[in-house]
């Protein structure tokens, strides 16, 4: 491996302007994330080519990030730095994508494109959507699949992989792809093709082979003729193969720092049924696909999928918050209770989740304690007496109601007199446990 | 110029502590079948650098009561044998593959039918004498009542060598001293709190009752409800008990259940979620997908209630634990 430079050494090659271009405030603070192998030299559009050769290789982040597609749909993947979450974090959520053959007839492709657009679900706060399309070649007829692929591209509006091996046919598909597809793949035969392919037009290459060393072999042969966005095959082999590989590629990429695998990878599921295929789309989900594709377009499948990568890739560093707001759950009116809880996410989708499950709706003031859950606010002051009634006029909670009963979660029941004092309201414990709020708000709690 | 390719596995010098639940004739026991989790010496599946003597398991969930609270897409399954445990049981047995059932005492709930510690005792032989399986069970949640009912049943089900639980931070006396009396292994819960989890640990081996004995329960979010909280929690305890931490080398349960079954995503009908599939579906694909995600980080036993959640999990487990994690 070449020898590592530290910030300073890299900061005397950069050109010192602080023009900012590079979305770092100064050369030197984009210096220390180069050093840090978080940024990539790339980044800086003014850097001279002997600083260039100079740094070169030693500073390229251990794991390649590879654009797919263009524009507003466009998909960042890769640039990973660590192997578990509590590290650090993930960085960028894998692609999960949809597979449509050339071989379906047209209706039946229209179909799958309407399921594909059907494919979005909000959850708290977040839009989680399929982000590619798999267009693969099973026709073998290179005119059907380039009509295919403009269908897809038409009807989806989303980055494609283009699931081609033949060259002759890919390349008459590739006019109507879009910006950055995904070229699928290079292999042992095919590899001078489609490197020219993915030159010409600018798009990534998936490399495929049956060994790590297959794959290190056109990684190296690839890089030779010039290419660099390259995304690893996770295989055809079972599903506990494909997860062995993907994490003999990530340890390899970031622990070893091995470039000629430092690459993000795809993984192609072996299909079946939705509780099947989500199995394993969740697997290479948490370990450590940069896209994932499936066949099935269930929508409980494909949202559980996208779930779990939701969850995954939330920032453990980041203390999980919510907006501090008044949240309506349910049917509301004037008759309805007004419960207080925290702005830690955890701890409001749980009592939302629970006052749902009451079928009594209710208004929740969010109080902004930081993030906190309600003991570790209370010790920390974030959850005062003062605090809770300035939230709750601010909110205007018991303006939209015709009683003045606030329910306090019962972890804060000591706070109670104070609140009472203060703003004159009836204030009501709560339970401790939020799998009691059903019971409690079905058959204690009662408007004034 | 063929690449050396540097080497992908990490030596581990730890390793999974191997525990058995159910006792058969020989041990002094009744169950026709036990079960054996941990011993694994690397991190889930990885095949390629460890050892994985025992599959993760399945346990079924059955109630001394009728679980009406239970959503109807997961009661249904169960309607002609709700009310009667032993039968309910044997459903899971027989026609569900369950490696063990998990009884939870929620009739005891002073909140609830208020059922009485020899209500409890005689629920839990009814589901002895009617499965073959290993037992697992539960409290009904209320501390109090618990420490009261545990006494009758740990004694009913003396030298079964069942799964106990739980002890916590604050209430770990009653049920180790039951544990060493009768013969059975414990649950050491904790509140999603990786620093607990290690404590319970601890302050049972100095109540007198091995750690080799428990089994570690993290707490257990659904699949969208803080699942990375204790996803994270299992990935760092099992990264510890390889590097040799023997005070985190428990094997882990997850009770998808109780969480997963509370998620909208999991009860609500195609009518309040218009194209998120039909709740027929999404119920058992929430539950399932919730277990496939702590299988990843390291779960060895999922507690869960829906067959076709509890049939997917296991072909999973099955396809990870398969031929070909070489490659
Ligand atoms: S773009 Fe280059 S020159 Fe401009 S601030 Fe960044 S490092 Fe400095």
């Amino acid at each position: 491996m070449p020898k590592k430079l530290t910030g300073i050494e890299v900061y005397k090659l950069l050109p010192k302007t602080n023009c900012g271009d590079c979305n770092f405030p100064t050369c030197m603070a984009f210096a220390m994330q180069v050093a840090a192998k978080k940024a990539a030299l790339e980044q800086c559009p003014h850097v001279s080519e002997e600083a260039q050769a100079a740094l070169g290789e030693a500073q390229a982040p251990p794991m390649r990030t590879v654009q797919l597609g263009s524009g507003d749909t466009a998909l960042t993947i890769g640039g990973e730095t660590v192997l578990f979450r509590h590290e650090e974090k993930f960085h960028h959520p894998p692609g999960v994508a949809i597979r449509i053959s050339d071989s379906l007839s047209d209706e039946e492709i229209a179909q799958r494109l309407e399921e594909v657009r059907n494919l979005r679900f909000e959850r708290v706060g977040d839009e989680l959507q399929v982000d590619l399309v798999a267009v693969h070649c099973d026709s073998g007829d290179g005119d059907r699949y380039a009509q295919v692929v403009s269908k897809v591209k038409d009807g989806a509006d989303l980055p494609l992989v283009l699931q081609c091996p033949d060259p002759a046919r890919l390349s008459g598909a590739l006019k109507a792809a879009g910006q950055r597809p995904l070229l699928w793949a290079a292999d042992r035969e095919n590899w001078e093709q489609m490197a020219e392919l993915s030159l010409k037009h600018e798009a990534p290459l998936a490399v495929r082979g049956d060994s790590l060393e297959a794959l290190v072999d056109l990684t190296g042969k690839l890089k030779e003729k010039g290419l660099q966005d390259m995304i690893i095959d996770a295989g055809d082999g079972q599903f506990v193969e494909r997860l062995t590989r993907l994490v003999k590629v990530r340890r390899l990429a970031l622990q070893k720092e091995f470039r000629p695998l430092g690459y993000p990878a795809i993984a192609f599921t072996t299909g079946g049924s939705p509780l099947e295929e989500a199995a394993e789309a969740i697997a290479y989900v948490c370990k450590y696909a940069g896209v994932v594709v499936m066949e099935n377009t269930a929508p409980e499948a494909v949202l559980s999928v996208l779930t779990a990568r939701q969850n995954v890739y939330t920032d453990p560093q980041k203390p999980n918050a919510i907006e501090a707001k008044l949240y309506e759950v349910g049917e509301v009116g004037p008759e309805s209770p007004v419960l207080l809880t925290t702005n830690f996410a955890l701890t409001y989708f749980t009592v939302a989740g629970e006052v749902e499950n009451s079928r009594v709706g209710a208004y929740i003031v969010v109080a902004d304690t930081e993030g906190l859950g309600v003991l570790n606010a209370y010790a920390d002051d974030k959850l005062t007496a003062e605090r809770i009634v300035k939230t709750v006029k601010e909110q205007g909670a018991l303006d939209k109601v015709n009683h003045n009963k606030l329910v306090i979660p019962g972890l804060a029941a000591m706070l109670r007199m104070e609140i009472q004092e203060e703003s004159g309201w009836e204030v009501v414990i709560g339970p401790e446990d939020a799998a009691r709020i059903p019971h409690f708000l079905r058959n204690e709690w009662r408007p004034a | 110029m063929a690449m050396t390719i540097p080497e992908a596995k990490r030596n581990w010098t730890g390793k999974i502590n191997s525990v058995t639940i159910g006792a058969g004739s020989e041990d002094g026991g009744t169950r026709t079948s036990v079960i054996t989790v941990g011993g694994a010496t690397s991190l889930p599946f990885y095949h390629f650098e460890g050892e994985f003597p025992h599959r993760p398991v399945v346990a079924m969930e059955v109630w001394d009561v009728p679980a009406e609270e239970w959503p109807e897409v997961v009661q249904e399954p169960f309607a002609d044998v709700m009310g009667d445990p032993g039968a309910w049981a044997q459903k899971c047995v027989e026609e569900h593959g369950a490696d063990l059932i998990a009884l939870r005492l929620q009739g005891c709930d002073p909140s609830g039918a208020d059922r009485s510690p020899e209500e409890a005792a005689k629920a839990a032989r009814a589901v002895l004498e009617a499965v073959g399986v290993p037992l697992v069970v539960w409290g009904c949640g209320n501390v109090d009542k618990d420490n009261d009912v545990f006494p009758a049943v740990a004694e009913a089900l003396s030298g079964e060598n069942c799964l106990l639980g739980t002890i916590t931070e604050d209430n770990y006396k009653t049920l180790t001293a039951l544990g060493t009396a009768y013969g059975h292994k414990l649950i050491a819960e904790s509140p999603v709190d990786i620093n607990i989890a290690k404590q319970v640990n601890i302050l049972a081996l100095d109540a007198g009752y091995p750690m080799e004995n428990l089994v570690m329960y993290p707490s257990t979010g659904a699949l969208g409800y803080g699942i990375e909280y204790v996803y994270s929690i299992m990935e760092r305890s099992r990264i510890a008990a390889l590097q040799g931490d023997k005070a985190m080398a428990l094997p882990i349960l997850c009770d998808l259940g109780v969480q997963v079954w509370k998620a909208k995503e999991a009860r609500a009908s195609a009518d309040e979620l218009p194209g998120w599939g039909d709740v027929a579906a999404r119920g058992p694909m929430w539950e399932a997908a919730t277990a496939y995600t702590y299988l990843v980080a390291g779960a060895d036993v999922l507690v869960m209630r829906h067959p076709q959640a509890v049939r997917a999990t296991r072909k999973a487990i099955e396809r990870l634990m398969g031929e070909g994690g070489q490659s």
